[in-house]
């Protein structure tokens, strides 16, 4: 177990457990972490469960593939750390995680 | 076609590019008359069969009427449950495929590597001799530079300083509106308040408003690319209005900025201001396409998703009482909406290779259209799809968006548009009823309506 936390773009933490073989995109909408939309239901097609993986923690999550950076791209909030939660699979790795949320999904 | 737009970006600098769609109309229509080629079609209505008595491949969903005749729920309900990748081989557009379970749908919008966007996305193609380049028709690389020098104008961060001018142009339209007295909600409702967004959004000369929905309309109706009821000299002289006015607003809003005068948060001052766009004019193709793409996305879209709306309350009435007790449904509604009427029926690509799709070969250089108007009705993926709901669970998961690298880019803009109008008609009135069938558009792209006529109650106090 464990725990990660999502901090929304006007500063409000979430913490949440860690269910480990989860996407993060499906963690948050289950704990109703406010910001995700996951229009496309986690196929990695839409670009709106947009996390920032905090920079200590990038390596453990990886960075974005190929196909996530096509969504990715279609957002002016992209960043470094950039990441679709729905092709993230919570490990139990992640305890103590922060990773942040954009001010807007597109 | 390509060397006339070729032409056309090198001699900018010396003829307006209005002057120049107008050279290629003459040098076009000429052609015509001589060779006699690229005839427009022409569509007469019948009355479309009932779909049980048709042989499978004689089902035809690009024939313009099928939406009119309110006849597409049987239809494509037929090739979803029997044959959800169909071939039609002889349509007035040429053979295409038609995908229409939800989940091809997905597929074949993710792989754009295997399906193409070029040359249109309509099932017929444009105009001869006007070729506009917009990047909803155009794959990697060239597609992501172009949407990425022009999508921050519609994020919505810019959206939020948009948000209160929009909501004080709706209101003054609902409040002109008549109550007591039938009239028609698509002429005084949708295609007034979508005007005046558009007006708004573009910061056109107000007083000039309605030749954007007009302007948009022609674009979206040619009967060569969608069946619908326009002509392709109209589309011309349109296409010519269109590149001069938008130039005019173009060049004052530079004089402006030269001048060092603050420009405000309208489409054509934030291209202005942009790097990547800030001389876009100097690339008239693609100027004319941006400016295209963004009215005909801006305009149809949100009309008929606004007049969808009071449509699907009329026909589930619980579903308003439900809303006028809980007015926080509203931005889940504005998703149900979007799903439920789906504005605009497809989005059409070409195989780059074969491709095997639920147990169909499709060939390289077949067409293949996502009829995203049945993958949100495909009982598969969405409970009870027929039905509106305005608490359905998973609203946003609809296709009307389209998804992939090509997904709208004015999804957000919409959604507030929509979640504004109704923010507002809450405040003002009781009921909207329905009190006349309504008339539909002749179009196998655009799903909405040429008429629908109402009664408005006031809200009592």
């Amino acid at each position: 177990m464990g725990t990660i936390t999502f901090i929304e773009h006007n500063g409000t933490h979430h913490t949440v457990n860690v269910e480990v073989g989860k996407s993060l995109m499906q963690i948050a909408v289950d704990n109703s972490v406010p910001g995700i939309d996951a229009d496309c239901g986690g196929s990695c097609a839409c670009g709106t469960c947009h996390i920032i993986v905090d920079n200590e923690w990038i390596d453990i999550t990886g960075s974005a593939t190929d196909e996530e950076e096509q969504m990715l791209d279609l957002t002016p909030e992209k960043e470094e750390t950039s990441r679709l939660s729905c092709q993230v699979s919570a490990s139990a790795h992640m305890n103590g995680m922060i990773v942040r949320l954009p001010e807007f999904q597109m | 076609m390509k060397f006339i737009s070729a032409i056309i970006e090198k001699s900018v600098l010396i003829i307006p590019i209005h002057i120049q769609i107008k050279g290629i109309h003459i040098f076009q229509k000429t052609k015509r008359a001589i060779v006699n080629t690229s005839v427009e079609p022409c569509f007469i209505e019948t009355p479309l069969p009932d779909v049980s008595t048709l042989a499978i491949e004689d089902i035809d969903v690009s024939n313009p009427f099928l939406f009119r005749q309110n006849l597409w729920q049987p239809y494509f309900k037929r090739l979803r449950d029997e044959c959800p990748v169909h071939f039609q081989k002889k349509s007035a557009f040429g053979p295409f495929w038609s995908v229409t379970r939800y989940e091809d749908i997905m597929f074949v919008d993710k792989h754009h590597e295997l399906f193409s966007a070029e040359p249109i996305i309509s099932i017929g193609g444009q105009p001869e001799g006007l070729a506009i380049e917009t990047f909803i028709a155009m794959d990697p690389p060239k597609h992501n530079l172009q949407r990425q020098a022009v999508q921050s104008v519609v994020a919505p961060k810019n959206l939020k300083e948009m948000e209160g001018l929009i909501r004080s142009r709706a209101a003054d339209v609902l409040d002109s509106l008549p109550i007591g007295v039938p009239f028609d909600w698509v002429e005084k409702a949708s295609i007034e308040l979508t005007c005046r967004m558009l007006a708004t959004l573009f910061d056109f000369p107000y007083d000039k408003r309605h030749q954007l929905a007009y302007w948009s309309d022609v674009a979206a109706s040619s009967p060569g690319s969608t069946g619908g009821t326009g002509s392709m000299d109209e589309a011309f002289t349109v296409a010519a209005e269109v590149a001069k006015q938008f130039s005019q607003l173009w060049r004052d809003k530079e004089a402006k900025k030269a001048a060092g005068e603050e420009l405000g948060f309208d489409l054509i001052s934030l291209l202005l201001t942009n790097k990547n766009t800030h001389d876009l004019i100097d690339r008239p193709m693609e100027f004319l396409g941006n400016i295209v793409l963004l009215l005909v996305g801006g305009n149809d879209t949100t009309r008929n998703s606004m007049t969808g709306g009071v449509h699907a309350l009329n026909l589930f009435p619980d579903e308003f009482v439900k809303l006028k007790k809980n007015p926080s449904l509203i931005p889940n509604m504005v998703s149900e909406i979007i799903r439920w009427q789906t504005p605009l029926a497809y989005m059409r690509r070409v195989a780059k290779e074969d491709v095997e799709l639920s147990g169909k070969t499709i060939k390289k250089g077949d067409k293949v259209v996502m009829w995203y108007v049945s993958g949100n009705r495909d009982e598969r993926e969405i409970e009870q799809p027929n039905q509106f709901i305005i608490d359905r669970k998973n609203a946003r998961k609809h296709l009307s968006f389209g998804f992939g690298i090509h997904r709208c880019m004015g999804n957000r803009l919409a959604e507030m548009q929509l979640r504004i109008l109704w923010e507002e008609i809450l405040k003002r009135f009781d009921n909207i009823e329905v009190v006349g069938d309504p008339k539909y558009v002749q179009s196998n792209f655009v799903k909405g309506y040429t008429q629908l006529i109402v009664k408005l109650t006031a809200k009592t106090l």
